[in-house]
């Protein structure tokens, strides 16, 4: 039997790697990978207290978060596909026109 | 019934108005439209107002009523109401009846006038909405509403003083008029809030004014009578706000004749009039104004005596005349008054009138002495022309004699013995300076001999018939009781409380044949001085009397020179260093923030996640303490 510190341990560390993944990298789809990342181990860290309480509730909204994320992705791969075409890169350094003295 | 034809007195001129203004835009934007239809309809709309006058004065004169026409509530606030209320006791039909007849006649006769000119159409709108103004100032039920009138006259008299707007004299008399007026209606306001002020309850029709000013303190309403009476001089031409009236002449001359006959100048005297209740309280604002009156009186006929231009020494009679009737009101004698009023409505019409049709004769001439060089033969001008000139002067039977005389003897009665004497002697000038210029114009030797006969329109000639009876037989109205009259304005506007003339017959009749005698004096020095004088040798317009006593000039100095120092005081030291120094110093701090703050904007998507990780990890932090978890 797995302990429920394990789960708690495995989710919390998908959470960490996917906050580090965005924060530290600069390819745009990196960062995608590392939000989705991010949800999943929300996903897991849900799904195992609703195991352990034997409520259905936490199951409900990770599922409603997998939807969500489904939909996400359309809309986030369209942004990317966009963004690639004014710029010919994914490099989020080239996205800095808000920068002050940037045109 | 009755009671719902006051609204179309005013409506009629209004709609002349509106139509004509209507007509003039096609007329200008799309193709010609006949002049006929434009005179048409700008004289009708006067003569249905007076129509319907006369209709309610009939009526009124049977029954003995007075009518109100509620319209509608024009504003609300808190416990105020002011409605759109219109009132036609006997005081406002009686000046209703004048102003609409007399303003008929100048419509008609700027048929004549006008004939030809480029903008027909538009100088009867304008005329058609000066009545309008006019009667709505008279008719008004409240002083919220007279307001309303009084400003609509005083546009429309801009408007027709720079009817000729090419030329920049015009313009800046216009602009004179407006702007000495609205010194006038600045006191106006304050008199008008002040007197609320004091009276603080009740709506603010005249009857309740007139019923609620027991509870007022006697102060505020001593400031508020004064601060009116500034109103009034504004409006009338009085010491010191007259400057703009003879200047006003540089409109076209029915212009001159309808603001000095029937409208706007008369407006300053019904309006004190129309708050008798409140004079009669304060007797010393009375006397004052009765000063003031007998000043200006004085004054303008010194400054008559010597001017040249015909216009111009009508307009200051104008004032002279405007004078004696705020004697008549500021001693209480509120009937004789508006009885000067009536009666000089008639002569100055007619004066105006025909001062007009000798300048389009003489070819726009309007110096008496140049006149009198390229004379013309002009009948029914010159007769009439006597007959005013004879009327203002006061000489028996004509009207102007009857009215004068009950003012004067209205001061005499009063004890105002200095008011009386400078009575006298105004009178005595207004006959000297009245015919010195009928003698130049019409008597003093001419070498061109056998001056041409030159016609002149109908249109001009029969209103200046009708009014020339009037000039003679309007004093027939009011006769005194020792000439066996029966002082029917005196009775008519009973509701004023003017006071009644106490005083032995035999002085009245000494009086009245001192008065006469002071006349026949003025006109005995001008024939000896002007009846055989050389037109061809005219005098000179100079010396502090030919200067206007420099009035203008000193008003130069004072209000305009000095506000227009201040104003590029303001304008290059408090507004450019001091104003916007303040502001644009606050906007370079505000700059100098803001790029400080857009530093953090580094445009570097993984430095906002870190951001955002960092504030949420506060916040989670925070509660954590705060929630003892």
């Amino acid at each position: 039997m797995i302990s429920l510190t394990s789960y708690a341990f495995v989710s919390m560390a998908l959470f960490t790697i996917g906050v580090m993944g965005v924060i530290s990298r600069r390819n745009i789809f990196v960062i995608y990978m590392s939000l989705e990342l991010m949800l999943n181990g929300l996903n897991l860290f849900l799904v195992t207290f609703a195991r352990h309480h034997l409520n259905l509730d936490g199951q409900i909204i990770s599922i409603m978060v997998i939807a969500i994320a489904a939909a996400e992705a359309a809309i986030f791969l369209s942004v990317i596909i966009l963004l690639f075409r004014s710029k010919k890169s994914l490099d989020t350094d080239m996205f800095n026109t808000l920068k002050e003295g940037k045109k | 019934m009755s009671s719902n034809l006051i609204i179309w007195i005013i409506l009629a001129p209004l709609f002349g108005a509106i139509l004509n203004t209507g007509f003039y835009f096609y007329h200008i934007k799309e193709r010609e439209i006949p002049q006929r239809l434009f005179s048409l309809i700008g004289t009708i709309s006067p003569m249905i107002a007076f129509v319907f006058t006369l209709i309610l004065f009939l009526d009124m004169k049977e029954t003995g009523n007075t009518y109100t026409q509620d319209l509608y509530t024009w504003l609300s606030v808190g416990n105020m109401n002011i409605s759109m209320k219109l009132l036609a006791d006997n005081l406002s039909i009686f000046m209703s009846m004048f102003i609409t007849f007399v303003g008929s006649l100048i419509h008609v006769y700027a048929v004549g006038y006008m004939d030809k000119d480029k903008a027909f159409g538009k100088f009867f709108a304008y005329f058609n909405l000066f009545l309008a103004s006019m009667l709505i100032l008279v008719l008004a039920d409240n002083p919220v509403i007279l307001f309303v009138g009084w400003e609509g006259v005083g546009v429309c008299s801009y408007l027709l003083i720079k009817f000729y707007h090419g030329k920049k004299e015009n313009v800046q008399a216009a602009n004179k008029a407006f702007i000495v007026n609205r010194v006038g209606d600045f006191g106006y306001i304050l008199g008008l809030i002040t007197l609320f002020f004091a009276v603080g309850q009740g709506d603010l029709s005249f009857s309740s004014l007139e019923a609620n000013i027991a509870n007022a303190s006697n102060e505020l309403l001593i400031l508020s009578g004064v601060l009116l009476f500034v109103g009034a001089m504004g409006k009338s031409a009085q010491i010191p706000l007259f400057t703009w009236l003879p200047d006003a002449m540089a409109g076209p001359t029915p212009i001159s004749a309808l603001i000095h006959a029937a409208t706007m100048v008369t407006a300053g005297i019904y309006m004190v009039a129309r708050f008798h209740f409140l004079y009669e309280g304060i007797e010393g604002v009375g006397i004052y104004i009765a000063y003031v009156g007998a000043a200006s009186a004085l004054f303008a006929a010194v400054i008559a005596c010597k001017q040249q231009d015909i216009k111009k020494i009508l307009a200051y009679s104008t004032m002279s005349q405007l004078g004696y009737m705020f004697i008549g009101v500021g001693l209480g004698y509120y009937s004789s008054g508006l009885f000067h009023v009536f009666t000089h409505a008639f002569f100055k019409a007619m004066l105006f009138m025909g001062a007009g049709g000798i300048i389009i004769a003489s070819h726009h001439y309007q110096n008496i002495f140049k006149i009198a060089q390229h004379r013309v033969n002009l009948p029914i001008i010159s007769t009439t022309f006597l007959i005013g000139v004879i009327a203002i002067s006061g000489i028996p039977p004509f009207s102007g004699f009857f009215s004068k005389d009950a003012i004067l003897a209205s001061a005499f009665a009063e004890g105002e013995y200095l008011i009386w004497f400078i009575g006298m002697f105004t009178a005595f000038l207004t006959a000297f300076y009245m015919f010195r210029m009928y003698f130049i114009l019409f008597v003093a030797p001419n070498k061109n001999v056998g001056s041409p006969y030159v016609y002149t329109s109908k249109t001009i000639t029969i209103p200046l018939a009708i009014l020339a009876i009037g000039a003679i037989g309007a004093g027939f109205f009011n006769l005194p009781e020792i000439l066996g009259g029966d002082h029917f304005v005196d009775t008519w506007l009973l509701q004023l409380n003017s006071k009644v003339l106490h005083m032995s017959h035999l002085t009245e009749w000494i009086l009245m044949v001192l008065s006469v005698a002071v006349a026949s004096a003025g006109i005995f020095v001008a024939y000896k001085k002007y009846a055989n004088f050389d037109v061809f040798n005219p005098e000179k317009e100079d010396g502090l009397i030919g200067n206007k006593f420099y009035i203008d000039e000193i008003y130069d100095v004072v209000f305009v020179k000095s506000l227009q120092r201040l104003s590029v005081f303001i304008d290059k030291t408090v507004d450019t260093k001091i104003i916007d120094g303040f502001i644009m110093g606050t906007c370079n701090q505000f700059i100098l923030l803001g790029k400080k703050v857009a530093k953090l904007q580094t445009a570097n998507v993984r430095f906002y996640a870190a951001f955002m990780l960092l504030g949420m990890s506060s916040i989670f932090v925070y509660l954590f303490i705060t929630l003892g978890l």
